[in-house]
Formats: C-alpha cells, sequence, structure tokens
C-alpha cells in the first residue's frame, strides 16, 4: 500500500525522496515549496489527504549532534479511505518568519498552528488569529522550547476577555451592529464556563446571541493544561504511562495501550498472544466505560436524569472488576513496555461476564427511554449539523467522524493485536447531527461486547510479558545472584528502557477517536520529545461551526455529544 | 400539623448556645459547589452516584452556582490560567465558606510539577481539608465531608476565619 503512496509522491515531485518510518511516509520539503505540496497533498484526486491530523514542531537545540537549524515542524497527514500516512517536515529558519500557514486548506490547522505558536515560539504567515491557545495570555516564552525551564510558572492574574476575537468572527459571518439594528434587536455576549455545569470540565463558550440563537462563537481551552509534554521529556518511557492514564481519564487504560504501542512498534518489539489479547478485552471494556460516561452525561444535559442511574451505575459497578485487576479504580497504570503489568486474577472470565450483562442491561433500559422518546429526536434530530467534509476539514476522528457517515475506524483500517480476525461492525451515522453521535456511541458499545466476548473465547494462556532483557525487568533470583542480573535491573530502572534515536508516529483507535504519539529519541532512556495528538482538540476546534445557527440549548448537548475530556484536551 | 418530636414538645422552650444551634444546622445542610476540572471531577460522580451516596451526609445539594454554596470542592488540577477563575468564583460564595482540596493536584500540584500548575490550591485560596489520592476514592470525600463536619463543631459565628489570608493573586 505505501509503496504505491511513495510511487505517486516521487512522480508528482521527483526530487523528493520518500522514507519509510514504521507505518508512515515521510518526506522532507523545503519552505519555499511547503505551501505547493500541501496543497497538492490535499487536492490531488490520486494523492487525496484529507485529514490533517496534527502539526507539531522541534526544538533540536539540544538533539546530540543536531546539525542544521534549530527548529522543524511536522505535518502530519492521512489518506483514509486507502489508509496512507504522510509525515511533511520542514525546516524552520528563523522563528519569527515561520512559515505560511495551511489554515486555508485545513481546518485543523487553525488551532494545531496556534499550539506549535505557543508552544515553540514558531509563527504561521497569514495565520487569521495567531495567539497563544493552552498557556494564558500573560504567560512569556514558549514552554516547550528546550531553553524553558520547566519549573518557571507565570502567575495570570485575570482572564482573557475574547471580545476582539468574538468581533472579529462576527465580522467574518458578515454581522455588525447595523444589521442588528435594522431588524431592531441587541447582540447579547453570553460566556459558558470555565466554570459552569455544563461544560463538562474546564472549557469556556463565548457567544454572541441574537434572542437564543447564536450568531458567533469562539472558544477558549487550555484551563486544564498540564505540561504532559514537558513533563514527559523529563521521565522515563515506563515513568510516562502514569502520566497518560490522565489524559482521557474515562478510558484511562486505552491510553496505556496507545502508549506503549507506540513505543513498542519503535523497538521492534512483538509482545506475547496473550498480552495482546488482554489489551483488546481491556481496550474495548475501557471504550465501554468511556461510551457510558458520556452517554449518561449527555442525557442528563438533556434533562433525562434516570438515563444518569441507570448508565453510570453500571460504570461504577464495572469500577469493582478494574480495581480488583489493577488496584486503582480510574487510573489503571496497567500496560508497560513489552506487555502488561500482570496477568488477570483467577475466575476473571465470570467477574467480566457479569459485567457485561449489567452493562447490556442498563444500556438496554437506557435506550427504552431514549428510543421512541419524542424530546430526545425533537432536540437531537437535525441539530448541530456537521458534514462529512467539515468533520475532515476540522480532524475529527472516532465516533464523531463516523456519525457524518464516514466509515473510517483504525481497528479496521489500519488492524493491530489481530483486530482483523474479530467479527464486528463500524457502526455509522447519516446526518452526522447530534442523534447520530449519540446513536453510534450506543452502538460501538454493544459491538464492543461483541468482540470481548470473541477474545474471552480466544485468549492463549501463557506469558504476558516479552522475554526480552532491553524492556522487561529480570527475574528476581538473577538480581539477588548474579551481577548481570543486577546491572540490568539497575539499568532498566534508573536509565529506562533505551530507544534507537529517531522520530516516529504511531497511533492506537481510542474512544474518542485517533490517539497518536509523536516521538523524537535521542537513544536515551527518555524521550527527546512526545507529542500527544488527541483526538478532542481537533474535535474541539470545530465546535463552533457546529453550534452557529442553532440555539444555545442545542450547543450545551452539543458538546456533550462529542464527549470533550479536559485532560486529553489540553494536556 | 407536628407528627414528630415536635408534637411532644408542644409550647415548651429550648435553651443552648447561638453557636451550638447554628453549627448544628450547618454541620448536616452543606451545599457543595463542585469546581470539578479534572480526574477528581469523575471520582466526585462516584461519591455522588447511588452506591456511595453523599446524601447520607446531607451534602446532596449540589449547586452549581456558587452563591448557592457554601462549600467548595476543588476536584482537579489548577493551572496558572484557572487560577484567576478559581478565585473569582470563591469570593463570589457567602459566608461562612469551607474549601476542600481533593487529590493530589489540588492539595501540592501532585505529579504535575512544572511551568504551567499551580502548586497547591492554598496559595490561591485558603483550604481547610486536603484529601489525598491521585484520585481520592469515593470513600476518601465522603470522609473529607465528615471532617468539615467536626470543624464546623468547633467554630463560632463571631470569628471571621480567613481573615488574614494572602495569596499568590492578592
Amino acid at each position: 500500500m505505501t509503496d504505491t503512496v511513495s510511487e505517486k509522491l516521487r512522480a508528482l515531485f521527483p526530487d523528493i525522496e520518500p522514507q519509510k518510518v514504521l507505518d508512515a511516509t515521510v518526506i522532507d520539503v523545503e519552505p519555499e515549496r511547503l505551501m505547493v505540496v500541501m496543497e497538492r497533498l490535499k487536492t490531488y484526486p490520486d494523492l487525496d489527504f484529507s485529514l490533517l491530523l496534527d502539526i507539531t514542531a522541534v526544538d533540536y537545540l539540544t538533539y546530540p549532534g543536531q546539525q542544521g537549524g534549530r527548529f522543524r515542524v511536522v505535518y502530519t497527514l492521512r489518506n483514509w479511505k486507502r489508509n496512507w500516512l504522510l509525515q511533511v517536515r520542514t525546516p524552520v529558519a528563523d522563528p519569527e518568519l515561520g512559515l505560511p500557514t495551511v489554515s486555508g486548506l485545513w481546518g485543523a490547522a487553525d488551532w494545531a498552528e496556534r499550539e506549535v505558536y505557543d508552544q515553540y515560539g514558531i509563527r504561521f504567515q497569514g495565520h487569521p488569529d495567531l495567539r497563544r491557545i493552552l498557556n494564558h495570555w500573560q504567560f512569556e516564552g514558549h514552554p516547550l522550547r528546550k531553553d524553558y525551564d520547566i519549573y518557571k510558572g507565570q502567575v495570570c492574574y485575570e482572564p482573557d476577555r475574547l471580545e476582539k476575537e468574538i468581533r472579529a468572527r462576527l465580522a467574518a459571518k458578515g454581522i455588525d451592529q447595523s444589521t442588528m439594528s435594522d431588524i431592531n434587536t441587541e447582540m447579547m455576549f453570553l460566556n459558558l464556563g470555565p466554570s459552569h455545569p455544563a461544560t463538562h470540565g474546564a472549557i469556556r463558550i463565548f457567544t454572541a446571541l441574537d434572542g437564543e440563537t447564536i450568531m458567533a462563537n469562539v472558544n477558549e481551552i487550555g484551563y486544564l493544561h498540564r505540561g504532559f509534554e514537558k513533563t514527559a521529556e523529563n521521565r522515563t518511557y515506563n515513568q510516562i504511562i502514569p502520566l497518560t492514564d490522565r489524559l482521557n481519564y474515562c478510558s484511562a487504560l486505552m491510553n496505556n495501550i496507545a502508549y506503549v504501542k507506540a513505543v513498542e512498534s519503535w523497538l521492534g518489539i512483538e509482545i506475547t498472544d496473550r498480552a495482546m489479547f488482554m489489551r483488546v478485552i481491556l481496550g474495548e471494556f475501557f471504550r465501554v466505560q468511556d461510551h457510558l460516561v458520556c452517554l449518561a452525561a449527555n442525557l442528563v444535559d438533556m434533562g433525562g436524569l434516570t438515563n444518569y442511574w441507570y448508565l453510570y451505575n453500571e460504570k461504577e459497578a464495572s469500577y469493582d472488576f478494574i480495581s480488583r485487576l489493577t488496584g486503582a479504580r480510574l487510573t489503571s497504570s496497567f500496560t508497560r513496555i513489552g506487555g502488561m503489568y500482570r496477568d488477570f486474577y483467577e475466575g476473571w472470565e465470570a467477574d467480566l461476564e457479569r459485567q457485561l450483562q449489567a452493562i447490556e442491561k442498563g444500556v438496554n433500559d437506557s435506550l427504552k427511554l431514549v428510543l421512541q422518546n419524542r424530546i430526545v429526536h425533537d432536540r437531537t434530530q437535525g441539530t448541530c449539523v456537521l458534514s462529512p467534509e467539515k468533520a475532515l476539514s476540522y480532524g475529527y476522528t472516532g465516533p464523531n467522524l463516523r456519525s457524518t457517515g464516514i466509515a473510517f475506524d483504525l481497528r479496521k483500517d489500519n488492524p493491530y493485536y489481530h483486530y482483523d480476525s474479530f467479527d464486528f461492525d463500524i457502526p455509522i451515522g447519516s446526518r452526522g447531527d447530534i442523534y447520530d453521535r449519540i446513536m453510534v456511541r450506543f452502538e460501538e458499545i454493544f459491538e464492543s461486547i461483541k468482540i470481548i466476548r470473541q477474545a474471552v473465547k480466544r485468549i492463549p494462556a501463557g506469558p504476558v510479558f516479552v522475554d526480552d532483557h532491553r524492556v522487561a525487568l529480570p527475574p528476581k533470583e538473577q538480581v539477588y545472584h548474579k551481577i548481570e542480573g543486577l546491572a540490568n535491573h539497575f539499568k532498566l530502572i534508573f536509565e529506562g528502557v533505551k530507544t534507537p534515536a529517531g522520530e516516529w508516529y504511531d497511533s492506537y483507535e481510542a474512544a474518542n477517536g485517533e490517539l497518536g504519539f509523536h516521538f523524537v529519541s535521542d537513544g536515551s532512556g527518555t524521550p527527546y520529545k512526545l507529542k500527544v495528538r488527541p483526538p478532542c482538540f481537533y474535535a474541539m476546534s470545530g465546535f463552533h461551526e457546529m453550534i452557529e445557527g442553532e440555539m444555545i440549548a442545542d450547543a450545551i448537548i452539543n458538546l456533550g455529544s462529542i464527549n470533550i475530556i479536559g485532560g486529553e484536551l489540553d494536556r | 400539623m407536628a407528627l414528630g418530636l415536635e408534637a411532644r414538645l408542644g409550647d415548651s422552650v429550648l435553651t443552648t448556645k447561638l453557636d451550638e444551634i447554628i453549627n448544628w444546622g450547618r454541620q448536616y445542610s452543606l451545599w457543595p459547589m463542585v469546581f470539578g476540572t479534572a480526574c477528581c471531577a469523575i471520582e466526585f460522580m462516584s461519591a455522588a452516584a447511588s452506591q456511595h451516596d453523599i446524601s447520607r451526609f446531607g451534602a446532596e445539594v449540589v449547586r452549581f452556582s456558587p452563591r448557592q454554596a457554601d462549600l467548595m470542592l476543588v476536584c482537579g488540577t489548577i493551572s496558572y490560567k484557572q487560577a484567576p477563575i478559581l478565585k473569582r468564583i470563591y469570593e463570589q460564595m457567602p459566608h461562612p465558606r469551607w474549601v476542600v482540596a481533593m487529590g493530589a493536584c489540588a492539595s501540592s500540584g501532585g505529579i504535575y510539577d512544572n511551568y504551567c500548575t499551580v502548586q497547591g490550591i492554598d496559595t490561591v485560596i485558603p483550604v481547610d481539608v486536603y484529601i489525598s489520592g491521585c484520585p481520592p476514592r469515593p470513600e476518601a470525600v465522603l470522609d473529607a465531608l465528615i471532617a468539615i463536619q467536626n470543624k464546623i463543631q468547633t467554630e463560632s459565628v463571631l470569628e471571621d476565619r480567613h481573615k488574614d489570608f494572602k495569596g499568590i493573586l492578592d
């Protein structure tokens, strides 16, 4: 597959030499040609890279043996139809001059470029609204630059007003005060959040209203920015696992799996079959948990509190199984590079099956309240519609993308852990409205349960950890009695698992969509750089497109339906 | 029509100390305002749900308006960007008010010892009870609630509790 993408790229750009890194094809492009190349990648039907997954930068200031410029910007693109993954790398000579913006091509680039500017201080020429996104407006300097001290906190004294931004948005939509006075009405500005029950976390939604209709909307995020990426640069690979728990904390174990999967694929480690099946079972179980919380909260927003008890109680009950297995309720930290922390306990199958049946009952009870409910239908059908083109442009993945009718799911399109051998369907929506987003999640719960049941039947016996001294701790007898064992243990703990120098991207279908990790390794036991590609961030970046023209009450349930999780959104 | 204890008492007069009767009332009718930002808020949801049932302690009337609440539960990491909002919400709460820092992040910054995270909310607002854990279990939330109730018992309406507090934003 990827060979054809290399051929196509060579045919179009004879002087560019594509390299293959894991699943991705990587090309280096000079800044002068960036726009031409990106435009072709997006618009040529042969290439059709309609999904801009992520933009990030790398600061090579302290990279051993670094040559050339200090900064490089990396664009990660995907052609979802043919499962092509492409990374475009461009050197940045002067961060003040920066690069031309690609926000005209992909909507997702708007926020992605703002983040690169905020974290690395690289400007994007022609960007419509280049300002900080994760850090506060009074912040000085750029934290992910290697010369920024991790401990240097900066106090913010007052929140940003956002008035300029909302007026700019209104102007962009062709609405000004004279239009309003013509129809004898006045614009009202309404601020929701960042501390508001309906925002499900710390997000600020700022709207300009005509009556109850939203004329314009700008959103501010970053209230839960906890410096995951900078902290990760100071931890060994295994020490980062607890940090990944706290990205999407409703499905912590999925982040654990996604993260170690990315490291293992670079190390070329094939984990044991039992570990793979464990990851499938637990991953799908947590996908169910995530959807339960999302649906429970979303239906509460709509006024259906009973659904909250039906759905959330099953999640609560599932914690008994999860804490028995992992020792924790929410933050599991259950994977390690090379396998799982430990095997299932004895009798886990019965516990799991009991949970699954309880969940099925809870979900079916809730569906009885929802499926034929006129109020739910009236409120959700045809509201906050997202077209497939818009969804792709803003980098939507996961259930939100599938609700628009695009059947893209990494489990089917780029299968890992034997997913190709399981019998399951990818539910898709037809209109991309709130109803579709809710129903796709309901259906995915049943599909995940189907996968779990198949995997429980097929799970083989055997070890859950690879026998590879590069990643696995040696048995205790060797540590206590042999100097090689002791040295091996010491080095793995103190220096961490060593990865070969290089850069790579690997992704996983998490509950909310494509969760990717972009690593830069300098060959040591700590990553030189680690960037998360969070599905929420891009879902939120297209939020205004969905709610403008709708009612304020619809905006609330729409926010619940795209399932924004602060930890992952702001990292 | 009186049906309970009050029917027996009839017109009789009870004497007690003002502090005691007021504290008794405050103790068992805490109205929490949840300042939920992160993972801990999910565990607070569990504390409120049926299995742990916070209403057993008279604190189930969760208010999302600070003006109607007297107990603030800070559930989750507070970043420097969030801090002025936390302070403003706290100031909107009427006196008397109590604050619980739930979890490692709110108490001390937790594992996020870095440029964007406030190293404990007690640098911004006064805190009465800290809960350890990352995240704490729902039982720990209930434990903190009891600790607040015990604390209320010892207070006096004549004292302004935190008048000397000075945080980084003051």
